[in-house]
């Protein structure tokens, strides 16, 4: 286990908050053969470090499409709102929403959400920095979303890790909140390149702290040129209409 | 830290494919845009193989440089980073390298 963070994801908890209990079914779809060759000293392997999660991510992601429904792989710094954007979501939006909350403890989310009036299952990833598609996978599972809905995978609050792990989804946002500063598209430019959506959300603030949006804008198109940035308020639900727009046009 | 996931599987991906023989080197790509810090990675990859036959096994890491084709000017450069910038002033540009986190080869005796 890592002594920094602790990340790792044995202790990983998937639980329904519609009915209780921490399930612990695993579902591995690796494949099980393997290739020695009895003479070589050195095997060419040439193969991706995160193939594992490709794969399973692939499935995620057909699974999905069979289904119609639309995944939105949303990440952010803790506190930068994304619950409350998807209160505001579940209550506004038009199509079925359903939720997979990742956090490392508490049920605290997913309570929120069931609270709006969606569905959630929350993911406790113990010590670990990030959902992967395998707890994906077994959200899902549990989850079992509506044909045609829309399913929202708030990512454990880090704008660092999560960026590395495809889940499967269709679609990334990235929530970035006005008091946390203009300056993270550089100072995180990982996330902000595989975002295809920044919400910048806590508008309300603006006149109070020093954050750009132009700024903001201008750095994150530096790293991510087709990026779209949409300011919102998800407290006072400025612009919010501009988001549900968003999501509508999804496929 | 992202870097202990990957570290594990590596070990997943290697043991997969050797099974029980004795394997003294792991050689992995990392792409500079592949947000991975080497050094923790090499720190997690001793903790994820700590009890596993890949337990005092050797990581090598071989880094590549990230490599960018301008569709402006039609030039193939050196990414120095993330900041899609071609000297041309064009931000179009198609990143051909970089991105890379390849288990390479492994050494089995």
């Amino acid at each position: 286990m890592c002594s920094t963070c602790g990340c790792g994801s044995d202790e990983v908890r998937v639980t329904d908050i519609d009915h209780q209990h921490a399930h612990d079914h695993m579902h591995n779809h690796t494949h099980d053969h393997t290739h020695t060759d009895d003479r070589a000293h050195t095997i060419e392997l040439e193969q991706a470090v995160l193939s594992r999660n490709d794969h399973l991510a692939e499935h995620n992601r057909t699974w999905l499409a069979g289904r119609n429904i639309t995944a939105i792989n949303l990440m952010s710094s803790p506190g930068a709102g994304k619950t409350t954007l998807l209160e505001r979501t579940v209550a506004l939006c038009d199509r079925v929403v359903s939720v997979i909350e990742g956090d490392q403890e508490t049920l605290f989310d997913a309570q929120r959400i069931r609270a709006a009036g969606a569905r959630a299952v929350q993911v406790n990833t113990g010590a670990g920095c990030h959902l992967d598609a395998r707890m994906v996978q077994r959200a899902l599972d549990e989850l079992q979303p509506e044909p045609e809905s829309l399913v929202f995978i708030e990512n454990v609050g880090n704008l660092v890790c999560p960026a590395l792990f495809d889940l499967g989804e269709l679609t990334r946002v990235v929530v970035i909140s006005v008091p946390e500063g203009d300056d993270k598209p550089l100072k995180y430019p990982h996330m902000f390149a595989a975002a295809d959506l920044v919400v910048v959300n806590k508008t309300d603030l603006l006149p109070y702290v020093d954050f750009d949006v132009d700024r903001l804008t201008r750095d994150a198109r530096r790293l991510n040129p087709a990026v779209q940035v949409l300011p919102i308020s998800a407290r006072t639900g400025e612009n919010l209409d501009s988001w549900l727009t968003w999501l509508v046009d999804k496929p | 830290m992202h870097e202990l996931s990957i570290a594990e599987s590596i070990v997943d991906t290697v043991l997969e494919r050797t099974v029980d023989r004795h394997v003294s080197l792991v050689r992995i790509r990392v792409g500079r845009l592949a947000a991975v810090v080497p050094d923790a990675l090499s720190f997690c990859f001793d903790l994820a193989t700590s009890g596993t036959p890949l337990e005092g096994c050797r990581l090598e890491i071989q880094e590549q440089d990230a490599r960018a084709h301008c569709r402006d000017c039609d030039t193939e450069f050196v990414l120095p980073d993330l900041f899609l910038l071609c000297a041309c002033g064009s931000a179009d540009l198609e990143i051909l390298a970089g991105r890379e986190l390849q288990v390479a080869s492994v050494e089995v005796e």
